[in-house]
Protein backbone atom coordinates (compact mmCIF):
# COMPACT_ATOMS: atom_id res chain seq x y z
CA UNK A 1 0.00 0.00 0.00
CA UNK A 2 0.74 3.73 -0.60
CA UNK A 3 1.53 6.35 1.96
CA UNK A 4 -1.48 7.63 4.34
CA UNK A 5 -3.63 10.52 2.16
CA UNK A 6 -3.33 12.63 5.50
CA UNK A 7 -1.32 11.77 9.05
CA UNK A 8 -2.18 13.46 12.53
CA UNK A 9 1.00 13.43 15.06
CA UNK A 10 -0.03 14.61 18.55
CA UNK A 11 -2.76 17.31 17.06
CA UNK A 12 -3.22 19.01 20.35
CA UNK A 13 -5.42 22.54 20.82
CA UNK A 14 -6.30 24.30 23.39
CA UNK A 15 -8.79 27.06 24.28
CA UNK A 16 -7.30 29.20 27.14
CA UNK A 17 -6.39 26.70 30.30
CA UNK A 18 -8.97 24.09 28.68
CA UNK A 19 -7.82 21.67 26.47
CA UNK A 20 -10.16 20.71 23.99
CA UNK A 21 -8.09 18.06 21.69
CA UNK A 22 -5.59 16.11 23.03
CA UNK A 23 -2.27 14.04 21.78
CA UNK A 24 -4.46 13.03 18.73
CA UNK A 25 -2.61 10.93 16.20
CA UNK A 26 -3.82 8.79 13.06
CA UNK A 27 -3.00 7.75 10.00
CA UNK A 28 -6.12 8.03 6.98
CA UNK A 29 -5.24 5.49 3.96
CA UNK A 30 -6.65 6.73 0.48
CA UNK A 31 -10.27 5.80 0.14
CA UNK A 32 -10.80 4.89 4.02
CA UNK A 33 -13.79 6.87 5.61
CA UNK A 34 -12.72 7.81 9.65
CA UNK A 35 -15.80 8.25 12.02
CA UNK A 36 -14.97 10.48 14.98
CA UNK A 37 -17.70 10.06 17.17
CA UNK A 38 -18.09 11.65 20.89
CA UNK A 39 -20.63 13.09 22.60
CA UNK A 40 -20.98 17.02 22.66
CA UNK A 41 -18.38 18.69 23.95
CA UNK A 42 -15.80 16.00 23.27
CA UNK A 43 -13.59 18.20 20.90
CA UNK A 44 -14.90 16.30 17.44
CA UNK A 45 -15.54 19.41 15.37
CA UNK A 46 -12.23 21.25 16.94
CA UNK A 47 -10.11 18.44 15.68
CA UNK A 48 -11.79 18.37 12.32
CA UNK A 49 -11.10 22.25 11.88
CA UNK A 50 -7.40 21.38 13.13
CA UNK A 51 -7.18 18.79 10.45
CA UNK A 52 -8.86 21.09 7.44
CA UNK A 53 -6.46 23.71 8.62
CA UNK A 54 -8.96 26.03 9.82
CA UNK A 55 -7.87 26.07 13.04
CA UNK A 56 -3.88 26.33 14.13
CA UNK A 57 -3.29 23.65 16.82
CA UNK A 58 -1.12 24.42 19.67
CA UNK A 59 0.92 21.19 19.34
CA UNK A 60 1.46 18.52 16.85
CA UNK A 61 1.60 18.45 12.62
CA UNK A 62 -0.96 17.24 9.96
CA UNK A 63 1.04 15.58 7.22
CA UNK A 64 -1.09 15.36 4.04
CA UNK A 65 0.21 13.85 0.87
CA UNK A 66 -1.21 16.24 -2.25
CA UNK A 67 -2.01 15.25 -6.10
CA UNK A 68 1.12 17.12 -7.98
CA UNK A 69 3.68 18.48 -4.44
CA UNK A 70 4.09 15.41 -2.53
CA UNK A 71 3.63 15.88 1.48
CA UNK A 72 2.80 18.47 3.05
CA UNK A 73 2.30 20.19 6.65
CA UNK A 74 -0.65 21.64 6.27
CA UNK A 75 -0.08 24.15 9.39
CA UNK A 76 3.19 25.32 7.72
CA UNK A 77 1.93 25.50 4.05
CA UNK A 78 1.27 29.63 3.03
CA UNK A 79 -2.17 30.80 3.67
CA UNK A 80 -2.39 31.20 -0.39
CA UNK A 81 -1.16 27.25 -0.73
CA UNK A 82 -3.69 26.44 1.99
CA UNK A 83 -6.74 28.17 0.62
CA UNK A 84 -5.97 26.75 -2.93
CA UNK A 85 -5.89 23.28 -1.37
CA UNK A 86 -9.01 23.68 0.86
CA UNK A 87 -10.79 24.31 -3.09
CA UNK A 88 -9.04 22.15 -5.00
CA UNK A 89 -8.11 19.08 -3.12
CA UNK A 90 -10.74 19.35 0.08
CA UNK A 91 -14.40 19.60 0.92
CA UNK A 92 -15.96 20.86 3.69
CA UNK A 93 -19.12 19.98 4.76
CA UNK A 94 -20.88 22.00 7.43
CA UNK A 95 -23.65 20.56 9.63
CA UNK A 96 -25.74 24.02 8.65
CA UNK A 97 -25.56 24.51 5.51
CA UNK A 98 -26.14 27.96 5.91
CA UNK A 99 -22.43 28.32 6.67
CA UNK A 100 -21.22 25.95 3.63
CA UNK A 101 -23.39 27.42 0.99
CA UNK A 102 -23.90 31.37 -0.51
CA UNK A 103 -27.85 32.08 0.43
CA UNK A 104 -28.06 34.80 -1.57
CA UNK A 105 -26.72 33.32 -5.03
CA UNK A 106 -28.84 30.46 -6.98
CA UNK A 107 -27.67 26.79 -6.20
CA UNK A 108 -25.96 26.89 -10.00
CA UNK A 109 -23.91 29.94 -8.83
CA UNK A 110 -23.08 27.62 -5.43
CA UNK A 111 -21.87 24.80 -7.38
CA UNK A 112 -19.97 26.77 -10.12
CA UNK A 113 -17.91 29.21 -7.47
CA UNK A 114 -15.13 26.59 -6.97
CA UNK A 115 -14.96 26.26 -10.77
CA UNK A 116 -15.19 29.77 -11.10
CA UNK A 117 -12.14 30.12 -8.55
CA UNK A 118 -10.01 28.05 -10.26
CA UNK A 119 -10.58 29.70 -13.82
CA UNK A 120 -13.40 28.45 -15.51
CA UNK A 121 -14.87 31.27 -17.50
CA UNK A 122 -17.22 29.55 -20.01
CA UNK A 123 -20.82 30.03 -18.52
CA UNK A 124 -22.55 27.07 -20.64
CA UNK A 125 -19.70 24.73 -19.88
CA UNK A 126 -19.86 26.04 -15.45
CA UNK A 127 -23.92 25.66 -15.98
CA UNK A 128 -23.71 22.17 -17.54
CA UNK A 129 -21.38 21.33 -14.65
CA UNK A 130 -24.09 22.48 -12.51
CA UNK A 131 -26.45 20.87 -13.74
CA UNK A 132 -25.00 17.60 -13.79
CA UNK A 133 -24.25 17.29 -10.05
CA UNK A 134 -27.57 18.74 -9.39
CA UNK A 135 -28.75 15.27 -11.31
CA UNK A 136 -26.21 13.36 -8.93
CA UNK A 137 -27.58 14.48 -5.58
CA UNK A 138 -30.96 14.21 -6.58
CA UNK A 139 -31.59 17.86 -6.84
CA UNK A 140 -34.13 18.58 -9.91
CA UNK A 141 -32.50 20.37 -12.35
CA UNK A 142 -35.29 22.77 -12.55
CA UNK A 143 -34.39 24.49 -9.47
CA UNK A 144 -30.84 25.35 -10.14
CA UNK A 145 -31.76 29.04 -10.74
CA UNK A 146 -33.19 29.28 -7.15
CA UNK A 147 -31.92 30.33 -4.08
CA UNK A 148 -30.77 28.03 -1.52
CA UNK A 149 -33.31 30.26 0.90
CA UNK A 150 -36.19 28.10 -0.95
CA UNK A 151 -34.80 24.51 0.13
CA UNK A 152 -35.85 22.44 2.47
CA UNK A 153 -32.85 21.37 4.80
CA UNK A 154 -32.27 18.16 3.43
CA UNK A 155 -31.65 19.79 -0.12
CA UNK A 156 -29.62 22.21 0.84
CA UNK A 157 -27.11 19.36 2.47
CA UNK A 158 -27.27 17.88 -0.93
CA UNK A 159 -26.43 21.23 -2.66
CA UNK A 160 -23.90 22.20 -0.03
CA UNK A 161 -22.00 18.03 -0.73
CA UNK A 162 -22.48 18.98 -4.77
CA UNK A 163 -20.99 22.55 -4.49
CA UNK A 164 -18.07 20.48 -2.12
CA UNK A 165 -17.41 17.85 -4.80
CA UNK A 166 -17.81 19.51 -8.16
CA UNK A 167 -14.25 20.26 -8.21
CA UNK A 168 -13.19 16.50 -7.88
CA UNK A 169 -11.71 16.54 -4.32
CA UNK A 170 -9.81 13.47 -3.01
CA UNK A 171 -10.53 14.47 1.11
CA UNK A 172 -13.77 15.48 2.56
CA UNK A 173 -14.70 16.92 5.85
CA UNK A 174 -18.15 16.03 7.22
CA UNK A 175 -19.36 17.69 10.11
CA UNK A 176 -22.46 16.06 11.53
CA UNK A 177 -23.37 15.70 7.54
CA UNK A 178 -26.99 14.70 8.62
CA UNK A 179 -27.62 16.54 12.38
CA UNK A 180 -31.25 18.39 12.45
CA UNK A 181 -32.41 16.48 9.39
CA UNK A 182 -35.51 14.08 10.06
CA UNK A 183 -34.59 10.33 9.81
CA UNK A 184 -36.37 9.67 6.14
CA UNK A 185 -33.71 12.18 4.63
CA UNK A 186 -31.04 11.29 6.46
CA UNK A 187 -31.28 8.05 4.82
CA UNK A 188 -31.62 9.25 1.97
CA UNK A 189 -28.30 11.59 2.11
CA UNK A 190 -26.70 8.86 3.82
CA UNK A 191 -27.51 6.70 0.93
CA UNK A 192 -25.74 9.24 -1.43
CA UNK A 193 -22.85 9.83 0.56
CA UNK A 194 -21.60 6.45 0.91
CA UNK A 195 -22.51 6.08 -3.32
CA UNK A 196 -20.43 8.93 -4.06
CA UNK A 197 -17.57 8.15 -1.34
CA UNK A 198 -17.76 4.55 -3.50
CA UNK A 199 -17.98 6.02 -6.85
CA UNK A 200 -15.25 8.71 -6.71
CA UNK A 201 -12.66 6.68 -4.07
CA UNK A 202 -12.84 9.64 -1.97
CA UNK A 203 -11.37 9.77 1.75
CA UNK A 204 -13.51 11.21 4.15
CA UNK A 205 -13.03 12.43 7.78
CA UNK A 206 -16.35 12.16 9.43
CA UNK A 207 -17.73 14.07 12.92
CA UNK A 208 -20.87 12.68 13.86
CA UNK A 209 -22.61 11.83 17.46
CA UNK A 210 -24.77 9.38 15.74
CA UNK A 211 -23.56 5.84 15.86
CA UNK A 212 -26.08 4.60 13.25
CA UNK A 213 -24.09 6.96 11.21
CA UNK A 214 -20.93 5.79 11.62
CA UNK A 215 -22.06 2.32 11.17
CA UNK A 216 -22.86 3.07 8.09
CA UNK A 217 -20.68 5.02 6.38
CA UNK A 218 -17.46 4.94 8.09
CA UNK A 219 -14.77 1.86 7.51
CA UNK A 220 -12.59 2.96 11.03
CA UNK A 221 -14.04 4.49 14.41
CA UNK A 222 -12.47 6.95 16.88
CA UNK A 223 -13.89 7.45 20.23
CA UNK A 224 -13.73 10.69 21.91
CA UNK A 225 -14.43 11.61 25.34
CA UNK A 226 -13.18 15.03 26.47
CA UNK A 227 -10.72 15.64 23.97
CA UNK A 228 -9.12 12.40 24.06
CA UNK A 229 -9.14 9.31 21.96
CA UNK A 230 -10.35 6.39 24.26
CA UNK A 231 -10.73 3.78 21.52
CA UNK A 232 -10.08 3.18 18.09
CA UNK A 233 -10.53 -0.01 15.55
CA UNK A 234 -13.02 -0.88 12.96
CA UNK A 235 -16.16 0.19 12.77
CA UNK A 236 -18.04 -3.41 13.41
CA UNK A 237 -15.30 -3.96 15.90
CA UNK A 238 -15.52 -0.78 18.14
CA UNK A 239 -19.53 -0.66 18.19
CA UNK A 240 -20.08 -4.75 18.49
CA UNK A 241 -17.00 -5.19 21.12
CA UNK A 242 -16.78 -1.45 22.44
CA UNK A 243 -13.69 -2.23 25.26
CA UNK A 244 -13.69 1.68 26.97
CA UNK A 245 -16.09 1.99 29.64
CA UNK A 246 -17.00 5.10 27.70
CA UNK A 247 -17.63 3.57 24.21
CA UNK A 248 -19.28 0.65 26.13
CA UNK A 249 -21.59 3.60 27.54
CA UNK A 250 -22.32 5.33 23.88
CA UNK A 251 -23.19 1.90 22.53
CA UNK A 252 -25.58 1.15 24.98
CA UNK A 253 -27.77 4.24 24.69
CA UNK A 254 -28.25 3.86 21.65
CA UNK A 255 -32.17 3.94 21.66
CA UNK A 256 -34.02 0.47 20.25
CA UNK A 257 -36.93 0.53 17.89
CA UNK B 1 -12.34 76.36 -31.46
CA UNK B 2 -11.87 79.45 -28.84
CA UNK B 3 -9.74 79.52 -25.69
CA UNK B 4 -12.57 79.29 -23.41
CA UNK B 5 -9.68 79.06 -20.45
CA UNK B 6 -11.02 80.94 -17.77
CA UNK B 7 -8.20 83.54 -16.27
CA UNK B 8 -9.05 83.45 -12.23
CA UNK B 9 -10.48 86.62 -10.97
CA UNK B 10 -11.82 85.39 -7.81
CA UNK B 11 -10.58 86.33 -4.67
CA UNK B 12 -8.18 84.28 -3.41
CA UNK B 13 -8.67 83.27 0.46
CA UNK B 14 -5.52 84.24 2.22
CA UNK B 15 -7.07 82.40 5.79
CA UNK B 16 -6.39 78.65 3.72
CA UNK B 17 -3.32 77.21 3.06
CA UNK B 18 -2.86 76.97 -0.86
CA UNK B 19 -5.18 74.62 -2.03
CA UNK B 20 -6.91 74.27 0.88
CA UNK B 21 -5.55 71.30 2.44
CA UNK B 22 -1.88 71.81 4.81
CA UNK B 23 1.01 71.00 3.19
CA UNK B 24 1.80 67.76 5.93
CA UNK B 25 -1.80 66.52 4.76
CA UNK B 26 -0.85 66.98 0.58
CA UNK B 27 2.28 65.09 1.36
CA UNK B 28 0.87 62.81 2.88
CA UNK B 29 -1.35 62.03 -0.05
CA UNK B 30 0.96 62.35 -2.49
CA UNK B 31 2.50 59.33 -0.70
CA UNK B 32 -0.65 57.31 -0.95
CA UNK B 33 -1.05 58.63 -4.58
CA UNK B 34 2.52 57.15 -5.30
CA UNK B 35 1.87 53.84 -3.84
CA UNK B 36 -1.40 53.38 -5.52
CA UNK B 37 0.58 54.15 -8.93
CA UNK B 38 3.45 51.85 -8.46
CA UNK B 39 0.66 48.56 -7.41
CA UNK B 40 -1.95 49.49 -9.96
CA UNK B 41 -5.53 48.54 -9.03
CA UNK B 42 -4.56 48.46 -5.03
CA UNK B 43 -6.40 50.18 -2.60
CA UNK B 44 -4.07 52.49 -0.28
CA UNK B 45 -5.70 53.81 2.79
CA UNK B 46 -4.60 57.64 3.65
CA UNK B 47 -5.82 59.45 6.58
CA UNK B 48 -8.62 61.10 4.41
CA UNK B 49 -9.57 65.02 6.32
CA UNK B 50 -12.55 66.56 7.22
CA UNK B 51 -13.56 68.44 3.73
CA UNK B 52 -16.60 71.81 3.37
CA UNK B 53 -18.74 69.26 1.91
CA UNK B 54 -20.53 66.35 2.45
CA UNK B 55 -19.22 62.78 2.46
CA UNK B 56 -20.54 61.38 -1.36
CA UNK B 57 -20.07 65.12 -2.76
CA UNK B 58 -16.33 64.07 -3.43
CA UNK B 59 -14.78 64.71 -0.74
CA UNK B 60 -12.10 62.00 -2.27
CA UNK B 61 -11.83 63.50 -5.54
CA UNK B 62 -10.93 66.69 -4.02
CA UNK B 63 -8.38 65.48 -2.03
CA UNK B 64 -7.19 63.89 -4.22
CA UNK B 65 -7.03 66.79 -7.03
CA UNK B 66 -5.80 68.92 -3.74
CA UNK B 67 -2.76 67.59 -3.45
CA UNK B 68 -1.77 67.53 -7.15
CA UNK B 69 -2.80 70.74 -7.82
CA UNK B 70 -0.44 73.95 -9.19
CA UNK B 71 -0.93 77.29 -10.24
CA UNK B 72 0.04 76.31 -13.43
CA UNK B 73 -2.78 73.68 -13.66
CA UNK B 74 -6.19 73.73 -15.99
CA UNK B 75 -8.61 72.18 -14.00
CA UNK B 76 -12.03 70.66 -15.37
CA UNK B 77 -14.44 69.37 -13.45
CA UNK B 78 -17.75 67.04 -14.46
CA UNK B 79 -20.77 65.70 -12.83
CA UNK B 80 -22.75 63.08 -15.46
CA UNK B 81 -20.43 64.24 -17.72
CA UNK B 82 -21.81 67.82 -17.59
CA UNK B 83 -19.58 70.69 -16.76
CA UNK B 84 -22.42 72.87 -15.52
CA UNK B 85 -24.22 70.80 -12.51
CA UNK B 86 -23.70 72.41 -8.70
CA UNK B 87 -21.61 69.82 -7.88
CA UNK B 88 -19.40 70.29 -10.94
CA UNK B 89 -19.43 74.46 -10.44
CA UNK B 90 -18.81 74.36 -6.98
CA UNK B 91 -15.78 72.15 -6.92
CA UNK B 92 -14.52 74.48 -9.63
CA UNK B 93 -15.26 77.58 -7.70
CA UNK B 94 -13.52 75.79 -5.11
CA UNK B 95 -10.52 75.39 -6.90
CA UNK B 96 -10.11 78.36 -8.67
CA UNK B 97 -10.26 80.30 -5.16
CA UNK B 98 -8.26 78.19 -2.45
CA UNK B 99 -5.65 77.45 -5.62
CA UNK B 100 -5.41 80.41 -7.76
CA UNK B 101 -5.94 78.06 -10.92
CA UNK B 102 -7.32 78.48 -14.16
CA UNK B 103 -10.35 76.50 -15.05
CA UNK B 104 -12.02 74.91 -18.74
CA UNK B 105 -14.44 72.86 -19.49
CA UNK B 106 -12.38 72.00 -22.60
CA UNK B 107 -11.26 68.48 -22.37
CA UNK B 108 -8.19 69.25 -24.34
CA UNK B 109 -7.32 72.01 -22.37
CA UNK B 110 -7.14 70.64 -19.25
CA UNK B 111 -4.19 69.29 -17.08
CA UNK B 112 -6.17 68.14 -14.19
CA UNK B 113 -10.18 66.62 -14.83
CA UNK B 114 -11.93 65.96 -11.69
CA UNK B 115 -14.94 63.55 -12.42
CA UNK B 116 -18.29 61.84 -11.26
CA UNK B 117 -19.59 59.01 -13.18
CA UNK B 118 -18.09 59.44 -16.19
CA UNK B 119 -15.12 59.63 -18.50
CA UNK B 120 -14.71 62.58 -21.23
CA UNK B 121 -15.55 61.21 -24.85
CA UNK B 122 -12.70 63.07 -25.88
CA UNK B 123 -9.58 60.78 -25.67
CA UNK B 124 -7.55 61.70 -22.98
CA UNK B 125 -3.28 62.25 -23.48
CA UNK B 126 -0.48 61.93 -22.12
CA UNK B 127 0.21 64.35 -19.75
CA UNK B 128 -3.26 64.73 -18.48
CA UNK B 129 -4.49 63.50 -15.20
CA UNK B 130 -7.97 61.59 -14.62
CA UNK B 131 -9.30 61.91 -10.95
CA UNK B 132 -12.67 60.45 -10.15
CA UNK B 133 -14.99 60.43 -7.03
CA UNK B 134 -15.39 57.18 -5.65
CA UNK B 135 -17.97 56.16 -3.43
CA UNK B 136 -17.48 52.57 -2.79
CA UNK B 137 -13.69 51.60 -3.42
CA UNK B 138 -14.38 48.39 -2.83
CA UNK B 139 -15.63 46.13 -5.58
CA UNK B 140 -16.36 42.68 -3.42
CA UNK B 141 -18.33 45.04 -0.90
CA UNK B 142 -21.89 43.80 -2.53
CA UNK B 143 -20.62 39.85 -2.09
CA UNK B 144 -18.21 39.39 1.33
CA UNK B 145 -19.59 42.29 3.94
CA UNK B 146 -16.29 41.31 5.98
CA UNK B 147 -12.96 44.03 5.16
CA UNK B 148 -10.53 41.61 6.52
CA UNK B 149 -12.08 38.98 4.24
CA UNK B 150 -12.01 40.97 1.06
CA UNK B 151 -8.60 42.14 1.79
CA UNK B 152 -7.73 38.85 1.86
CA UNK B 153 -9.32 38.02 -1.36
CA UNK B 154 -7.01 40.43 -2.89
CA UNK B 155 -4.15 39.82 -1.74
CA UNK B 156 -4.58 35.91 -2.28
CA UNK B 157 -5.97 37.05 -5.49
CA UNK B 158 -8.62 35.35 -5.22
CA UNK B 159 -11.51 36.50 -6.96
CA UNK B 160 -14.25 33.35 -7.68
CA UNK B 161 -16.76 35.66 -6.17
CA UNK B 162 -16.54 38.22 -8.15
CA UNK B 163 -17.09 35.90 -11.20
CA UNK B 164 -20.41 34.20 -9.27
CA UNK B 165 -21.94 37.37 -8.96
CA UNK B 166 -22.07 37.82 -12.89
CA UNK B 167 -22.94 34.21 -13.37
CA UNK B 168 -25.60 34.98 -11.46
CA UNK B 169 -26.32 38.05 -13.05
CA UNK B 170 -26.77 35.55 -16.66
CA UNK B 171 -28.93 32.92 -14.95
CA UNK B 172 -31.22 35.69 -13.60
CA UNK B 173 -31.68 38.08 -16.64
CA UNK B 174 -29.85 36.25 -19.58
CA UNK B 175 -26.78 38.66 -19.59
CA UNK B 176 -24.52 40.31 -17.78
CA UNK B 177 -27.04 43.31 -16.45
CA UNK B 178 -24.41 45.49 -14.46
CA UNK B 179 -24.45 48.61 -16.40
CA UNK B 180 -22.47 50.54 -14.01
CA UNK B 181 -19.49 50.46 -11.36
CA UNK B 182 -18.49 47.11 -13.63
CA UNK B 183 -15.82 45.39 -12.42
CA UNK B 184 -12.60 45.10 -14.09
CA UNK B 185 -9.12 43.51 -13.97
CA UNK B 186 -5.97 45.99 -13.64
CA UNK B 187 -2.61 44.81 -14.94
CA UNK B 188 -4.16 41.61 -14.59
CA UNK B 189 -3.65 41.25 -11.04
CA UNK B 190 -6.49 43.38 -8.91
CA UNK B 191 -9.93 43.39 -9.11
CA UNK B 192 -10.98 47.20 -9.12
CA UNK B 193 -13.98 49.25 -8.70
CA UNK B 194 -14.12 52.06 -11.87
CA UNK B 195 -16.68 54.19 -9.56
CA UNK B 196 -20.15 54.38 -10.50
CA UNK B 197 -19.40 55.18 -14.46
CA UNK B 198 -21.17 53.55 -16.76
CA UNK B 199 -19.99 50.37 -18.54
CA UNK B 200 -19.58 52.57 -21.47
CA UNK B 201 -16.39 54.27 -20.43
CA UNK B 202 -14.76 50.83 -19.29
CA UNK B 203 -13.34 50.60 -22.59
CA UNK B 204 -11.55 54.30 -22.52
CA UNK B 205 -9.58 53.00 -19.05
CA UNK B 206 -8.02 50.43 -20.49
CA UNK B 207 -4.61 51.48 -22.12
CA UNK B 208 -5.32 55.07 -21.67
CA UNK B 209 -3.19 57.13 -22.33
CA UNK B 210 -3.78 59.52 -19.22
CA UNK B 211 -2.94 58.86 -15.34
CA UNK B 212 -6.13 57.73 -13.32
CA UNK B 213 -6.47 58.31 -9.83
CA UNK B 214 -9.63 57.09 -7.46
CA UNK B 215 -9.99 59.19 -4.57
CA UNK B 216 -13.03 57.24 -2.07
CA UNK B 217 -13.36 60.50 0.92
CA UNK B 218 -15.67 57.90 3.23
CA UNK B 219 -13.44 55.10 3.12
CA UNK B 220 -10.29 56.82 2.96
CA UNK B 221 -8.25 54.99 0.28
CA UNK B 222 -6.80 55.90 -2.98
CA UNK B 223 -5.90 53.18 -5.70
CA UNK B 224 -4.60 54.52 -9.35
CA UNK B 225 -4.27 53.11 -12.85
CA UNK B 226 -0.89 54.15 -14.56
CA UNK B 227 -1.29 55.33 -18.28
CA UNK B 228 -0.74 52.74 -20.91
CA UNK B 229 -2.25 49.74 -18.23
CA UNK B 230 -4.18 47.06 -19.21
CA UNK B 231 -7.41 47.57 -17.47
CA UNK B 232 -10.22 44.39 -18.85
CA UNK B 233 -13.64 44.14 -17.73
CA UNK B 234 -14.76 40.63 -16.57
CA UNK B 235 -16.87 38.52 -18.53
CA UNK B 236 -17.26 35.22 -19.39
CA UNK B 237 -16.24 33.12 -22.72
CA UNK B 238 -19.58 32.90 -23.99
CA UNK B 239 -21.12 36.04 -22.76
CA UNK B 240 -18.03 38.38 -23.64
CA UNK B 241 -18.45 42.33 -22.45
CA UNK B 242 -20.83 44.46 -24.38
CA UNK B 243 -21.52 47.89 -23.69
CA UNK B 244 -24.49 49.70 -24.14
CA UNK B 245 -25.59 51.31 -27.39
CA UNK B 246 -28.34 53.68 -28.65
CA UNK B 247 -30.70 53.58 -31.41
CA UNK B 248 -31.26 57.27 -31.48
CA UNK B 249 -28.84 59.65 -31.85
CA UNK B 250 -28.01 62.80 -29.86
CA UNK B 251 -30.60 65.49 -30.52
CA UNK B 252 -28.46 68.42 -30.09
CA UNK B 253 -25.30 67.24 -32.15
CA UNK B 254 -26.05 64.12 -33.45
CA UNK B 255 -23.61 61.76 -32.40
CA UNK B 256 -24.00 58.27 -32.67
CA UNK B 257 -21.11 57.19 -30.65
CA UNK B 258 -21.50 59.28 -27.12
CA UNK B 259 -23.28 58.42 -23.67
CA UNK B 260 -26.80 59.26 -24.15
CA UNK B 261 -29.02 60.81 -21.65
CA UNK B 262 -32.69 60.43 -21.63
CA UNK B 263 -34.30 63.39 -20.75
CA UNK B 264 -38.57 64.11 -19.89
CA UNK B 265 -39.30 67.79 -21.93
CA UNK B 266 -42.81 68.00 -21.40
CA UNK B 267 -45.98 66.64 -19.49
CA UNK B 268 -46.55 64.86 -22.38
CA UNK B 269 -43.88 62.22 -21.83
CA UNK B 270 -42.00 63.66 -24.76
CA UNK B 271 -38.29 61.92 -24.70
CA UNK B 272 -35.31 63.75 -25.86
CA UNK B 273 -31.84 61.84 -26.03
CA UNK B 274 -29.06 63.94 -25.49
CA UNK B 275 -24.76 63.56 -25.24
CA UNK B 276 -24.03 63.40 -21.13
CA UNK B 277 -20.88 64.93 -21.95
CA UNK B 278 -21.37 68.47 -22.86
CA UNK B 279 -18.26 69.98 -23.87
CA UNK B 280 -18.59 66.89 -26.46
CA UNK B 281 -21.83 68.12 -27.49
CA UNK B 282 -21.25 71.40 -27.17
CA UNK B 283 -17.76 71.41 -29.86
CA UNK B 284 -19.44 69.27 -32.46
CA UNK B 285 -22.56 71.82 -32.79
Amino acid sequence: MSSPLLSACRVTKRFGGRTACHDVSFDLWPGEVLGIVGESGSGKTTLLNCLAGRLVPDGGSVAYETRSAGIVDVHHLSEARRRLLARTEWGFVNQDAREGLRMGVSAGANIGERLMAVGARHYGEIRGQAIDWMARVEIDADRIDDRPTTYSGGMRQRLQIARNLVSNPRLVFMDEPTGGLDVSVQARILDLLRGLVEGLHLSAVLVTHDLGVARLLTHRLMVMQGGAVVEQGLTDQVLDDPQHPYTQMLVASILPV
Amino acid sequence: MPDTTIQNTLPQDGAYNYAYLDEQTKRMIRRAILKAVAVPGYQVPFGGREMPLPYGWGTGGIQVTAALIGRDDTLKVIDQGADDTTNAVSIRRFFARVADVATTTHTEEATIIQTRHRVPETPLKDGQILVFQVPIPEPLRMLEPRETETRTLHALSEYGVMQVSLYESIARHGRIAKTYNYPVMVNGRYIMSPSPIPKFDNPKLDHSAALQLYGAGREKRIYAVPPHTPVKSLDFDDHPFEIETWTESCALCGSTESFLDEMIVDDTGKRLFVCSDTDYCESRR
